[in-house]
């Protein structure tokens, strides 16, 4: 009986020739991070371990990114200790304000991950780079703080499914939109402990940005990890970046899955999840119509440059509503500049949109766009829950890019073709 | 061993952005994540919430973030047990790295009520409705957890880990 990728990726991990899904594991982990919020508690738990150095300092990441810029004394101080522990132990890979952005969009971009690899984060949306082909999974701080001692992880071996997607995509349609539909058919706990695997001819023609939000919302459905086959895209975009030499793994023909599910692209429009959970998904044209306070573009979900583009597409010669404002927020410095010279800086300025350097903030309900109560949010990132971006009694709608921005223009919930019209734009 | 309180019940799908929302996220101290764990589900649960109290949620308990600052912040309330039809993956992780003591059993919620007397056996999950005088089958907890718990938690195992390596 063959294996899955997730299972071959474990089990080359763990010095056996073969896994199955329920085994428990202890596995090498080839790079982990830890984020702002995420590190001084990891770090606390470091230092109980009676450690003295991290496993190896060439494969640990410290990246700030969701109170950053400080936003006030107690966040400077957690940074403050990271910061300290980086000095002390000489670790060379660390992203502080300025040249750092959201993590799991900066670690990919720099080649910090690559197909075949285990990639632990003290994040969830860590399953971000299973999109590369990697193994790549979201833990808390304590297991974290394992992994930086020990550079090994126990992990159960999860159930793997598979959602194939043929046909041809609709206009507006994204990665987002296929991700979000995944989700409000199995619910939130569809995928629970498991690992999503995705596959077929219309993902081929998906590039890596949107392969990426798929991934990244696997932790959605409460997967482990969600994953991909590398194939020619993947391989183009991963082979320059990469920092270590790699090895790309593939599922068996016979490979055994608990679960798999056909979905035809062509019949799918952008969707939202409307609140307040990721799971409640319905096309946005029956959502049409809902009054917007603030609508964001940004996070590690939808913040990188084909986000930006389709925003600009909707944006160009157009402004804001007057009872709305926009933020967008690229990902990473490399987005921004690659933004600035593309001209997509200008139109979000010339629309009337706030720009700001790389941060979690909004999405998180930490800083830089908090909501009010009542308050309404069509936010292109991944979580809806109450009191995710503010208030407990605001509220907030996930969509894609292009959505947000029409949105943004229209001062409520539409579909890009409301705003952009029939022509396909530039 | 047995784990005695009482009950307070919860829904299902709960996430770590009701558990503690990311604007308290600036401490790991759990006394003080306890000041404000809840607040955006009932902010009244905290204050009805005694030492020693258990938890009882429905499906996929955790959901969410991966934020170890959830399991701390109820460890802080004092909460001695949690049951759920289900915990979400980072935070079932999570629980047992910080020493919440939780059980996955179907039958628990839905029977039992606000108020009720229950007893938890963390080795068999089994859990006991001392008000009802029902019993409700659970998951036992997994061996290597056990084991997990028996060396201190992670920083216990880790430890026994680093001792092997050097030897």
């Amino acid at each position: 009986m063959g294996m899955t990728l997730t299972e071959k990726i474990l089990a080359a991990h763990s010095g056996q020739g073969e896994v199955r899904p329920g085994d428990l594991i202890d596995c090498h982990v080839d790079f982990l991070f830890a984020n702002d919020i995420t590190a001084p508690m990891a770090i606390k738990e470091f230092e109980k371990m009676g450690v003295e150095n991290v496993f190896d300092p060439d494969r640990v990441a410290f990246v700030f990114d969701h109170y950053v810029p400080n936003k006030d004394i107690a966040s400077a101080q957690q940074c403050k200790i990271t910061r300290e522990f980086v000095s002390a132990h000489h670790l060379p890979h660390f992203y502080d304000i300025g040249r750092s952005g959201i993590a799991h969009v900066l670690l990919a971009e720099l080649g910090f991950v690559a197909p075949g690899e285990v990639f632990v984060g003290a994040d969830s949306h860590t399953c971000n780079h299973g999109a590369l082909g990697a193994f790549a999974t979201g833990v808390g701080s304590s297991d974290l703080a394992a992994a930086m001692a020990l550079g090994r992880l126990w992990l159960r071996v999860p159930e793997s499914m598979k959602f194939v997607f043929t046909g041809t995509m609709r206009r507006w349609v994204t990665g987002k939109d296929l991700i979000l539909k995944v989700i409000g058919d199995i619910g939130v706990d569809g995928a629970r402990y498991g690992a999503m695997e995705f596959s077929g001819d219309a993902l081929k023609q998906l590039t890596m940005d949107e392969r990426f939000s798929i991934t990244n919302m696997a932790v959605e459905a409460g997967a482990k990890n969600g994953v991909m086959e590398p194939d020619d895209v993947t391989l183009a975009w991963v082979t320059p970046r990469a920092r270590r030499p790699f090895t790309v793994v593939r599922s068996d023909a016979d490979a055994r899955y608990a679960d798999v599910r056909t979905y035809d692209v062509s019949s799918i429009e952008p969707v939202v999840s409307v609140p307040s959970s990721p799971g409640n998904v319905i096309p946005v044209r029956e959502a049409a119509g809902v009054k917007v306070d603030q609508c964001f573009i940004g996070t590690c979900t939808n913040g990188r440059i084909e986000d930006l583009r389709d925003a600009a597409k909707v944006l160009a010669g157009r402004t804001v509503h007057p009872q709305t404002r926009l933020l967008v927020i690229p990902a990473t410095p490399a987005i921004y500049r690659q933004a600035l010279e593309e001209g997509l800086v200008q139109i979000f300025l010339d629309a009337g949109a706030a720009i700001s350097t790389s941060t979690c903030g909004p999405c998180i309900g930490g800083h830089m766009g908090v909501l009010a109560e009542g308050e309404v949010c069509v936010s292109t990132s991944s979580r809806n829950f109450v009191g995710r971006m503010g208030h407990r009694g605001s509220k907030v709608y996930l969509s894609n890019a292009a959505v947000a921005a029409a949105t943004a223009v229209a001062g409520k919930l539409v579909h890009p073709d409301e705003v952009v019209g029939d022509m396909v734009p530039a | 061993m047995a784990i005695r309180g009482q009950a307070h019940i919860l829904g299902h799908h709960i996430d770590t952005d009701v558990i503690i929302p990311a604007r308290y996220l600036l401490t790991s101290d759990p006394a003080e994540l306890a000041r404000y764990v809840f607040e955006d589900l009932d902010p009244t649960l905290r204050q009805r919430v005694q030492p020693g109290d258990i938890l009882v949620a429905g499906e996929n308990f955790g959901q969410g973030s991966s934020r170890e600052h959830a399991p701390l912040a109820i460890k802080g309330l004092g909460v001695s047990c949690m049951v759920a039809r289900s915990f979400a993956r980072i935070f079932y992780r999570n629980a047992f790295n910080v020493g919440l003591p939780i059980v996955e059993c179907e039958d628990a919620h839905g029977h039992t009520s606000e108020g009720d007397a229950l007893e938890v056996d963390l080795a068999t999950g089994q859990v006991t409705n001392v008000t009802r005088g029902e019993v409700y089958a659970g998951t036992p907890v997994p061996e290597f957890m056990q084991r997990l718990l028996a060396s201190g938690g992670l920083v216990g195992y880790v430890r026994a880990e680093l001792a092997r390596k050097r030897t």
